[in-house]
């Protein structure tokens, strides 16, 4: 994915200063039209546009409850949306962070139950082991110089099967035993598994969690020297270690990033089911990836944002949600959603091209 | 390369000091409740070993990976396998080519019997014929009770998926249900589909189907509730495997319904939940049966000539139900992981 790049011109693509004084070619452009250019204008043209249809088409989701589930499920997405967009941005793909999930609950889960710990000890074991899991990713892409397709789709594989062979050697069982009376328990539900009354509507805790991460992200990206080496390594790395970036530390940090939002939803999953099945994950790597996608970040990196992937989850979990809601045929369900996704590709895209074009 | 080994041995000490930290932290860190070490150790099922000739079978099944349930068919399976004195080769892939693939692999072994899945029949047809030719005798379990005699097997154990269906309805119709909403968590497959149409033959409630996610529980969560939400007229979910009847729990919370849950197959947290009463009851098709009958059948063949059924009925090994009444005696078994 880094070979292509540099034979395009890559004019939007901001080189070290950061994305605000992009390219100087339009620097008499309104400022409606700045607006419009940025990266997460499109996606956000289109959740508006599929909440608004939903609104009209299933009664249900005017509900403010509805819309507190809705978000529910844009959050446990959003959450490994947001580090997978920034590595997007920093030019990789992470393949593993669905099955880093589940390998991540399965850790804590069977590190607290076997050896009889406080359920925070397996917490603290899993953040280490998806970050290492991030570190292993990271430190194979930049030493190698293999696409990161490659090394991520090893670690993809590898995890799957580790999931399920380590679990059923350990536990004897496919899933993991129910941890939800051991002690520390109801401590870690309340961080990443419980819910806030917000005017008589329960309200996930992820949801907080996502837009916060998503806020870090964003100021991250936009306002510190971190920020701009993410951009100058998924724009261009050769040129971006000749000006003094530290590509390899970027790059793998990027990388435990993703492995971070896997440990946190993973224990989410944990706090939230008391068990966890070893088969699960599977797939979702790719929704986390579109969320991106949809949400501005380019598959060939160096350009994207933080916000968009927000909208990106929470389109998917419109849409997702909303069919339901609507009371469709079930059977069209995946149909709906891939022809919901690719109109909403579509606006972005519309509204990308007209924007930067004029 | 040596420089760098260097360095790492180097960086071994701290983290071997670390490590050793971090042991003796953890022994102050214990939990004062449940755990391994409050669970019972209780024994598997097992008999005796038989005396007759080592035999090998192969048990090929469409399983996909890390499914409860076919672990518990695979723990049958193993402990008729250790009993009997067989070699017991299991092998699953839910991609039927895959799978005939593998049937076929298992007749270049030359094994003394196979044990399959006839999920998708069509696709196993020839290979099935081929292990015939082969003269190795081959039984059917858990998918294909409308097919097995077709395809020439010896025998079969299973459960009538539209007939574990019509029952489910049934006990639906005894207990007063109006409308209920079937979870599907594998959209297409055929088991899961049949036993929603048994249901809707027989419920004399509104039947709807709702297709979830099974791969992603969170999103299983949120759409049953987005369901419970858009027809609040539901008031009990059919859910086809115990996870997600067990997620269904929660989402009838989140959604603030007075529904109630019942659920097909059986795990060990399940039993706790039909104990407790927040799962009504459960269809048992007993999977540790399938497997254990249909490779003691092939043992029994090799060594006696016996075949069930006399090659014209297949063995039910459901529907059993599980509910409040009977949940106490199978629980102690659920938990062994073999219910």
């Amino acid at each position: 994915m880094s070979m292509t790049q540099h034979a395009e011109p890559a004019v939007e693509t901001p080189p070290a200063p950061g994305p605000k004084e992009s390219d100087g070619r339009t620097a008499q452009r309104s400022a409606f039209v700045r607006l419009m250019a940025r990266p997460d204008v499109g996606v956000f043209l289109g959740a508006v546009a599929v909440y608004v249809f939903f609104l009209i088409a299933a009664p249900p989701v005017r509900d403010a409850s509805s819309m507190a589930n809705i978000l529910y499920q844009s959050s446990t997405l959003g959450i490994v949306t947001v580090p997978v967009a920034l590595l997007m941005i920093g030019g990789e793909f992470d393949l593993s962070a669905g099955v880093g999930v589940i390998t991540s609950a399965l850790t804590a889960s069977m590190t607290a139950y076997q050896l009889t710990l406080n359920v925070w000890v397996g917490v603290i074991a899993a953040l280490i082991v998806s970050l290492a899991i991030g570190f292993f990713n990271g430190w194979m892409v930049v030493k190698t110089g293999l696409p990161s397709f490659l090394v991520t789709l090893g670690t993809f594989l590898i995890l799957q099967g580790v999931n399920l062979a380590v679990t059923k050697l350990i536990t004897g069982n496919v899933a993991t035993d129910d941890i939800s009376n051991m002690d520390g328990f109801s401590s870690a539900k309340k961080v990443f598994a419980s819910s806030f009354d917000i005017g008589g509507v329960q309200v996930k805790i992820t949801v907080f969690w996502w837009l916060l991460f998503a806020a870090i992200a964003t100021w991250v990206l936009l306002r510190t020297k971190y920020g701009n080496w993410i951009f100058a390594v998924g724009g261009n790395k050769e040129s971006a270690r000749a000006v003094g970036v530290p590509v390899a530390f970027t790059k793998i940090s990027l990388f435990m990033l993703v492995g971070f939002g896997a440990w946190f939803v993973g224990m989410h999953q944990l706090f939230s089911f008391n068990t966890v099945q070893s088969g699960e994950g599977v797939g979702i790597e790719l929704i986390y990836i579109s969320g991106a996608v949809i949400g501005g970040c380019l598959l060939t990196g160096g350009y994207g944002s933080a916000i968009g992937p927000v909208f990106g989850a929470f389109m998917f979990g419109m849409v997702q949600q909303g069919i339901v809601y609507a009371g469709w045929n079930p059977d069209w369900f995946k149909a709906f959603l891939g022809v919901m996704l690719l109109g909403a590709v579509l606006i972005n895209l519309w509204v990308q091209r007209t924007m930067t074009r004029r | 390369m040596d420089r760098s080994s260097h360095r790492r041995s180097r960086r071994l000490v701290p983290v071997v000091a670390v490590a050793a930290a971090a042991a003796l932290t953890l022994a102050g860190c214990s939990s004062s409740s449940g755990g391994k070490k409050s669970q019972e150790t209780g024994s598997n099922a097992s008999a005796g070993k038989a005396t007759t000739p080592r035999m090998t079978v192969a048990l090929v099944t469409h399983q996909s990976p890390g499914d409860t349930f076919w672990d518990i068919v695979r723990k049958g399976a193993e402990a008729a396998a250790a009993k009997d004195n067989i070699k017991l080769i299991y092998s699953a892939d839910p991609n039927a080519g895959n799978q005939s693939n593998l049937v076929q692999n298992a007749i270049d072994q030359k094994v003394d019997g196979i044990a399959v899945t006839l999920a998708k029949p069509d696709a196993l047809k020839s290979v099935i014929g081929k292990a015939k030719s082969a003269n190795i005798p081959v039984v059917g379990l858990n998918s294909g009770l409308s097919d097995w005699k077709k395809l020439g097997l010896l025998e079969f154990f299973g459960q009538d998926e539209t007939v574990a269906g019509e029952a489910f309805g049934k006990k639906l119709n005894d207990l007063g249900a109006k409308h209920t909403v079937c979870v599907i968590q594998e959209q297409g497959n055929i088991g899961l589909t049949q036993r929603c149409d048994g249901v809707k033959k027989t419920f004399s409630g509104k039947t709807d189907v709702l297709y979830v996610n099974g791969t992603d529980m969170p999103s299983v969560k949120s759409t049953i509730t987005a369901k419970l939400k858009q027809d609040s007229s539901i008031d009990y979910v059919t859910a086809l495997g115990a996870p997600y009847a067990l997620t269904a729990v929660q989402s009838v919370s989140d959604a603030g319904s007075k529904a109630k849950v019942a659920t097909f197959d059986l795990n060990k947290d399940l039993t706790t939940a039909i104990s407790k009463g927040t799962i009504q009851f459960a269809v048992d098709q007993q999977p540790y049966l399938q497997g254990y009958l249909a490779i003691d059948s092939l043992w029994l063949y090799k060594n006696n000539g016996n075949y069930s059924g006399g090659g014209e009925q297949p063995v039910l090994t459901g529907p059993a139900f599980v509910d409040k009444s009977n949940v106490e005696q199978i629980a102690k078994y659920a938990a062994n992981g073999t219910r």
